[in-house]
This record gives structure tokens, sequence and C-alpha cells, in this order.
């Protein structure tokens, strides 16, 4: 074999060798990816429990019209979003809902009792079109990333979901419990479930 | 118990009751007004409407430890140019039947034309949806309530 082969041959071993060594890491790295992937898919479907539970949807609907209790009947009486979410001139939401919960007539009660925006609509959605939808700041009242963990972990509306009143199961876990979920499912890139699952 | 000091129909008035009695009780019970109605205590029926600084509440809903400074205003002290109009309408149309809701849809008609001074059909179903009716003088209400905003925009 002559030297010029020889070379040749070691070479070619060579970028063989690199070239593996490259491959197993964009391997790895995708592995990882996908991973990271899953587990922040996971996230959001552990923290889709609060979101699809029904103290969070019943006045996050997709009409006009909130609902209410655990089986999610249309609210009584019949009151409309409005043009701010507080409900209509005459009949705003702060007409039967105050400041606090009162469970010796049964109604629920926050300073801040209104609807969510149209835009923020979740009911009969999927968690993954949810998902979608609440990292949109087109439709999430304008939040970044920041600005929706925040939300979410310190707003008082939300935080009413775990303390209901009366006999209405509060949504499952606690907020800050739900606000470290939220966070953990950015950190991990915000992954979606694909919208058509559950 | 407790002592509260609450102003109603503008004047101070002081009641010991328990801090989570509903405002209607105080009301009706302490107070003597009696205008204000007992429907269904769980904010469904409107019988119970009050303003609370000027925009209406039900009374049923509302503790009086939440009251605060807040200045309520029962069936016996609304007053001002909506009030007159919806009272004028009422007697015109002869609105009333048992009359036991009626002071509840007069209270929501009046805060109704507050907000909007020549209601649609559909403003005045969604501003009284919570105001019920066992004798159905929804009719008559709508169309005491049209009267009411052309009145005032004589």
């Amino acid at each position: 074999m002559t030297r010029r082969r020889i070379l040749g041959v070691i070479g070619f071993a060579v970028v063989l060798l690199a070239a593996g060594v490259v491959g197993q890491r964009m391997l790895r790295q995708t592995q990882i990816s996908d991973e990271t992937k899953a587990r922040s898919i996971a996230l959001f479907r552990e923290a889709g429990k609060v979101l699809q539970n029904p103290r969070c949807l019943n006045c996050h609907p997709v009409g006009d019209r909130p609902t209410q209790t655990d089986r999610m009947v249309p609210h009584q009486p019949w009151v409309v979003r409005g043009v701010d979410g507080h409900g209509a001139p005459g009949l705003h939401c702060d007409t039967c809902h105050h400041a606090a919960n009162f469970d010796a007539a049964g109604v629920p009660g926050n300073p801040g009792w209104r609807l969510a925006p149209a835009a923020m609509g979740w009911q009969g959605r999927s968690l993954g079109a949810i998902c979608v939808q609440i990292k949109d700041p087109a439709r999430n009242g304008g939040k970044d990333m920041a600005a929706l963990l925040d939300h979410v972990s310190k707003d008082s509306l939300v935080g009413w979901a775990w303390s209901p009143g009366g006999k209405r199961p509060p949504a499952p876990g606690t907020q800050a419990a739900f606000g470290a979920l939220m966070r953990a499912w950015a950190d991990t890139g915000a992954h979606c479930p694909p919208a058509e699952n559950q | 118990m407790g002592t509260f000091i609450i102003d109603v129909n503008g004047t101070s008035r002081s009641v010991d009751v328990d801090g989570d009695t509903p405002l209607l009780w105080v009301l009706r019970d302490n107070l003597g007004l009696t205008g204000t109605k007992f429907g269904c205590g769980i904010a469904l029926c409107g019988a119970c409407t009050v303003f609370v600084d000027g925009r209406p509440l039900r009374a049923c809903s509302l503790p009086i430890s939440a009251l605060g400074s807040g200045k309520v205003t029962t069936i016996e002290g609304v007053s001002g140019t909506e009030a007159v109009a919806v009272q004028d309408a009422w007697v015109a149309r002869d609105v009333p039947q048992c009359g036991y809701c009626q002071s509840g849809q007069i209270m929501s008609a009046v805060a109704l034309l507050k907000e909007i001074r020549k209601p649609t059909d559909r403003d005045i179903d969604l501003a009284l949806n919570g105001n019920l009716c066992r004798c159905a003088t929804y009719v008559r209400i709508r169309a005491a309530i049209h009267d009411a905003a052309r009145a005032l925009e004589d």
C-alpha cells in the first residue's frame, strides 16, 4: 500500500469518526429536545386540569353568556358580557356579585368579578387550542409570557377558583402550584398539546 | 352582634345586627323599610333591588358588614328625573298586578334609564332579566320604560 493510500484511509476513518460524533450529538440533542417538548406538554396538561375546571370555564364562555355550577348550565338570571365584561347596563355583574363570597345567599364574589374577554373564550375548546390561545398576546390581553405568568400566579380573580365559597369544589391544587406549573411549562418552551386533543 | 352606622335614603341610621345579616333584612326588619321585598334570597328574582351609591344591587346578597360607607337608596327614597318619569309611566300604564316585584322592577328601570336614556327592547330585556314577575307584567313594564324614556326626552 502506498503512503498516499494509507493517508487516504486514515483520513476517511477520521471523517467517519467525526461524522459519527456529530451525528450522535445531534441525535442526543434531538432526543433532549423531544424530551423537553414532551415534558412541556405534560406540564400544560397538568395545568389544564385548572384551566378546564368549571370554576374557571364558567366565566370563560365562547359566547356572551356565562355558565354556572359544575354542570356549567347557563347563568341564571340571563346575563350577558356587555361591552367590558361587566354585564349589561342596568344589570352589571356587581348587582349581585360583591367583593366577597356571601354563602348565606349562595352568591360568589370578588372585587374584580367579570367575564373573561371574548378573545379568551375557552368553553368547548381543546386544551391544545386553549394553549395556543393563552400565549397569544392578540388574544390574552396583550400579555407576554412574563405578564401571563404573573397573571395566573397573582391575580385575585384567578385565585377565587381556589376559594369559591359555598359548596363549590375549588379548582385542583393551589394558585401557587398552578403558577409553578405554568412557569415550568414556560421554562420548557411553552409547547402545546395537539389542538385536537382534549 | 355589632353596631353599624349606615346611610339610607339620605339619613344616617344605626343598627345592631350580626355582620352577616343581609342588607335586605336590615332594611325591612330593623329600619321598617318594607318596600324592598324578599323574593328568593339568592339574588335570582330582583325583588330586593336597591341602589348603593347610585348603582343597583340585590340587597339579599350583601352582608351589612360589606356595605361600608355605601349610600343606600330604597324604593321609599328613590328620586330624580328618571324616577319621576318611571313612576308616572307606571301609574299611567297601570303596570303592577299583584305588585310584589314592582319595587325591584322600578329600581332596575330607573337604573337602566340612568345609563341608557333611550333603551331598546333588547336593552330593557337585558337590564330587567334579573327581575322576575310571577304575574308576567313584562309587556307593560317594557312599554312603561319606553314611555318614561320618551318623557325624559321632553
